[in-house]
């Protein structure tokens, strides 16, 4: 059961690095989200229930963090992306679809770049 | 043991680190939020991480308020740049 959960925190951990890797590196809010969103919630999940297995005393407050951040991570990435689009954020150039300008709410939004 | 501990340490880190250039740096808002963001949630299993290597069990309620005080933070930041206050 050690083992177990220490090679959880490995993965956990690896996968947090490459999370602040793509934050650092994408070109764009919306790539920078994605990365960030999606590597950080796996590895701060994986990461939480190894400690969990480590110590198996932790593991009912380990899973309530756990689930925590499971549920509210895309909450706030979703409420992030929405805002920075309706703020007038434009896409990456090499952005190849934006489904959003398709729809009338979206066309009048203002489209001057923030600093 | 502790190498292997030290490995995890620094990987988090390095990631913590990634963050905050990109917080720092960010051409606008949105990428210096998304910053932070990404910095909150690896702060978070970094507590957890020190909770376990300093054996004390309390740190893992610092972990869970800092959850919800950075999930309250980021969404109150999303809708202050959505609509104004």
């Amino acid at each position: 059961m050690h083992i177990f959960g220490e090679v959880l925190i490995g993965i956990g951990t690896a996968f947090l690095f490459l999370g602040g890797l793509g934050i650092f590196r994408l070109p764009d809010v919306y790539n920078r989200l994605q990365a960030g969103t999606k590597c950080t919630t796996l590895g701060a999940f994986s990461t939480i229930l190894g400690v969990g297995f480590v110590h198996p005393n932790w593991m009912m407050k380990s899973i309530v963090i756990a689930v925590f951040i499971l549920l509210t991570n895309p909450i706030s990435a979703h409420a992030l992306a929405r805002a920075s689009y309706k703020s007038g954020v434009k896409l990456w150039d090499k952005s190849v679809v934006d489904r959003c300008e398709e729809f009338e709410e979206c066309q009048q939004m203002p489209k001057e770049e923030e600093g | 043991m502790t190498a292997l501990w030290l490995l995890f340490l620094s990987l988090i880190s390095a990631g913590i680190a990634l963050c905050l250039i990109r917080a720092a740096a960010g051409p606008t808002t949105s990428d210096r939020v998304v910053g932070v963001d990404g910095t909150v949630t690896i702060s978070i299993a970094l507590m957890v991480l020190l909770a376990s290597f300093f054996d004390r069990q309390i740190y893992l309620d610092v972990a869970l308020v800092y959850a919800v005080l950075g999930f309250i933070g980021v969404l109150a930041i999303a809708r202050y740049m959505e609509r104004g206050v």
